[in-house]
């Protein structure tokens, strides 16, 4: 039981069964402190195929998405769909107090490992099922990937140019998304369990994690009959008519790049700031004069026309044009301007942010002679030490022995044995 | 009614816009009793924005300012008042967990941090939630998600590479960040359980943002590789697209990722002979000449209705999905399933769609029956039934404006 008062999960051993759908949720519980035992299949993970690769090696010890999904995890290998696999599984769940997978649903059924058998063999036992759609339901069983899923969750809807079709974003999300409510769901039931004893099934679906980000789309479907669509580089505020519909452009180039920047007032006693402060630094460079007087806390968003939308944004265009993203961000923090550079990765590595606030941690990988930075969690806490990877993402079969021999107390025959029959 | 997971947990959501308050509302909708604390004087910027009902701005119309906030019981105090910080402070004392979300050093400023509240409540549990965190060089960056998703990357990535970086309109970060959030403030109430003691939580959005694009940042740290916006092509898959269908601006995405997926779209598309064509026959072909077979493909997928394409080629086991809009949605026979949008009856808004949880708990189910309150629409039962003031006080507390009212709302009543 290490770690039992020096994390959140310290002592709590979960059974990783997960595919690339499932394998963020046992990072997050790791993360804050769960013994996380990933089964792979013998040979590995096909996840562990999925690139981009350290130095460019497509290797599977090398993925880059492997060693992010599957850090803080101790690793082994079972062919749980062999008889020996099963009984084997059966007793790692007997000391287990997670099992979370994200097979096809029915898969674990067939085997007769579905929550049902499991619970009695740990009554108390939390299993989370990660799948695309959920356990039930007319598309439980289709075939997705990140486009086809971000696709059906509407979300690619909400990106893209007028004149083209629209746009996921270029790094996957789908299945990051359902195992981050999977994890906060297996949460929850880990906390009933705690205070009443009682275990439970935890079904999430990446489609519906997916909803729940579109933000107010679904509700401006639902309210005003609108379906939202990606809007180039603005949005739109969808209003009756009249006046009708109003478009403001968002995304800017400035002298070395683009910026996100919102004008406005009204109500939002923020906006009303940023935007005085913006006119007033542009007047005193000689921009933007003719809204040296614009009162910003009467801008009616319900009722200015478009003509007067446009003609805020190209005074304040001319202007941005003239600045570079590190001083846009400046007059951001100086002066309450709501503007942001859009940041490549070398930004994002670079932002003195995050490296003030000690986000990136590092860990070592032996076998490549190498320290990796990574992420760190993105709440910081009192009273417990604080977040600290735990360990590197586990080779193919890295934890076997400590599991099987001392862990199951099984002999070195029958370890040989189970790996001639291709079990381990 | 079966348990609830979060029953006699007590929660003071001082939280406002997108973030902070989402964890509130995962408490509120497993059992916890849950206030939310706001003012008419500074609305919360998501009651200044659409969708109105009937298009027409009202603080109690919008549906972004209910969305987030189901099940919560909803209260007006002027935090600014000297008698409005004593209220907010009794608020602290019969609280479990106190949210917050302004900029850093506000709750300092109204004498309502952490530090003030741990005198009140010595084992609360504090969570505050901003941009950038309440440390470092940028904490006092305002703004909304989409500033902060756009500064954690998203924007670079999203769109084409021959056009600008696109806004992410729905502010993604602000749907990442809370669920980080909910999980480690379950952690708090772990330890409390195991040591009576409180805890401070301190959240960076744009750090949650972040961790969602760790593959593209590691391929930066250790490939020198700065990922850019590719439409919608993948590096590792050919096809990978959205291709046109039935319909003014209808799409669906295909994708392959196994040759058993490439020969059954073949044979679905009626194109076997591009099994043996040496332009399309092996992957790396395909790659190569993408362009070309995504032309291909859209001169087939063209005369197919969105839905009955999926199921076409979902029946034939390759990957396939409409690019919904909110509209398909409502309508997906998945979502009903799942139960997915519940329906529940606001005072001034009506009837209207809420969000359920992406996780069914098989033992402890969701409550999800109150749509989100409507400004101080519960006031009575906060302040006498939880808080314990009299009629009198109450009374009082209203004449001196510490109980915030309509008269005390802004004359412009639309934000953004």
């Amino acid at each position: 039981m290490s770690g039992e008062m020096t994390s959140f999960l310290g002592g709590y051993r979960v059974l990783d069964l997960t595919n690339e759908v499932g394998s963020l949720c046992g990072k997050l519980l790791g993360d804050i402190g769960a013994e996380v035992i990933k089964i792979e299949p013998p040979g590995g993970d096909a996840s562990r195929n999925i690139g981009p690769f350290y130095k460019d090696i497509p290797h599977p010890e090398m993925s880059l998405y492997w060693f992010f999904a599957h850090m803080n995890k101790k690793g082994i290998t079972l062919d749980i769909e062999t008889a020996d696999g099963q009984e084997l599984f059966k007793s790692m769940v007997a000391g287990a107090d997670f099992v979370i997978e994200s097979f096809e649903p029915g898969y674990l059924h067939g085997l007769g490992l579905c929550y049902e058998e499991l619970e009695k063999i740990r009554p108390d036992l939390v299993m989370t099922s990660i799948t695309p759609f959920g356990q039930n339901g007319p598309y439980a069983h289709y075939k997705t990937t990140d486009l086809v899923g971000v696709s059906m969750a509407g979300m690619v809807r909400l990106y893209g140019e007028f004149d083209r079709q629209p746009n996921r974003i270029s790094a996957p999300q789908f299945y990051f998304l359902g195992a981050l409510h999977g994890a906060m769901g297996s949460m929850m039931a880990h906390y009933h369990r705690v205070m009443s004893g009682e275990g439970q099934h935890v079904d999430v679906s990446c489609q519906q994690g997916v909803v729940l980000s579109l933000m107010i789309a679904s509700e401006i479907w639902d309210i005003l009959k609108v379906n939202y669509r990606g809007m180039g580089p603005g949005f739109m505020s969808p209003r009756p008519t009249p006046p009708g519909p109003l478009y403001g452009r968002i995304m800017w180039p400035c002298k070395d790049g683009h910026v996100l920047h919102m004008s406005g007032g009204g109500a939002q006693a923020g906006m009303v700031k940023s935007s005085t402060e913006l006119v007033k630094m542009a007047n005193a460079e000689g921009y933007c004069q003719d809204l040296k007087d614009y009162d910003w806390s009467s801008y009616d968003s319900s009722q200015i026309t478009q003509e007067q939308r446009n003609e805020l944004d190209r005074s304040i265009s001319e202007y941005l044009l003239t600045k570079t993203k590190a001083e846009l961000l400046e007059a951001a923090l100086k002066r309450e301007i709501l503007v942001v550079p859009a940041s490549d990765a070398r930004d994002v590595v670079e932002s003195p942010q995050l490296v003030a606030r000690e986000f990136w941690t590092s860990i070592e990988h032996p076998e490549l002679g190498d320290t990796l930075t990574y992420p760190g969690w993105p709440v910081k806490w009192t009273e417990l030490p604080a977040y600290q990877p735990q360990r590197r993402a586990p080779l193919i079969g890295e934890h076997n022995e400590e599991v099987y021999v001392k862990g199951l107390g099984l002999s070195r025959e029958q370890m040989v044995l189970l790996k001639t029959r291709g079990v381990i | 009614m079966a348990k609830q997971v979060f029953e006699g947990i007590k929660v003071a959501d001082f939280a406002w816009v997108g973030v902070g308050v989402q964890p509130a509302r995962e408490f509120a909708q497993h059992g916890a009793t849950v206030v939310r604390v706001e003012s008419h004087k500074r609305p919360d910027t998501l009651r200044t924005a659409f969708p109105f009902r009937d298009g027409i701005p009202g603080i109690d119309r919008s549906a972004f300012g209910t969305a987030y906030n189901t099940s919560k019981y909803g209260m007006s105090l002027d935090l600014t008042h000297p008698k409005g910080k004593e209220v907010a402070r009794r608020l602290i004392k019969w609280a479990d967990i106190v949210t917050e979300s302004f900029t850093p050093g506000s709750m300092k400023a109204l004498g309502l941090d952490y530090e003030e509240a741990r005198k009140i409540k010595p084992d609360i549990i504090y969570y505050s939630t901003c941009q950038m965190g309440q440390k470092g060089p940028l904490n006092t960056f305002g703004g909304y998600g989409m500033f902060g998703v756009t500064y954690a990357g998203y924007s670079h990535l999203t769109g084409w590479p021959d056009r600008d970086p696109l806004p992410l309109f729905n502010n993604y970060s602000d749907f990442i960040a809370p669920w980080y959030l909910m999980m480690t403030t379950i952690g708090a109430l772990l330890h409390r359980q195991k040591t009576g003691k409180g805890m401070y939580l301190d959240q960076s959005q744009v750090e949650a943002g972040v961790n969602f694009l760790t593959p593209t940042v590691m391929d930066y740290m250790i490939n020198e590789r700065i990922a850019n916006r590719m439409g919608n092509s993948d590096p590792y898959m050919a096809p990978h697209g959205l291709y046109p269908v039935l319909g003014a601006d209808r799409w669906v995405a295909i994708t392959v990722t196994s040759e058993e997926e490439w020969q059954n779209l073949c044979c679905v598309m009626g194109h076997v002979e591009w099994l043996d064509d040496p332009t399309f026959a092996t992957m790396m072909a395909r790659k190569e000449n993408e362009e070309k077979l995504n032309a291909r493909i859209a001169e087939w997928t063209r005369d197919f209705a969105p839905h009955q394409l999926m199921a076409m080629l979902q029946d034939a086991g390759v990957p396939c999905g409409v690019v919904q809009n909110c509209e398909d949605l409502f309508n997906d026979p998945q979502l009903k399933e799942r139960k997915h949008y519940r329906f529940l009856e606001h005072k001034v808004i009506g009837s209207h769609a809420y969000n359920a949880p992406a996780y069914i708990l098989s033992r402890t189910p969701n409550n999800i029956s109150k749509a989100g309150p409507c400004l101080g629409e519960d006031n009575e039962y906060v302040y006498k039934e939880l808080l314990g003031y009299s009629d009198d006080e109450l009374a009082d507390m209203l004449a001196e404006g510490v109980i915030t009212t309509e008269a005390d709302l802004p004359a412009v009543l639309s934000g953004i």
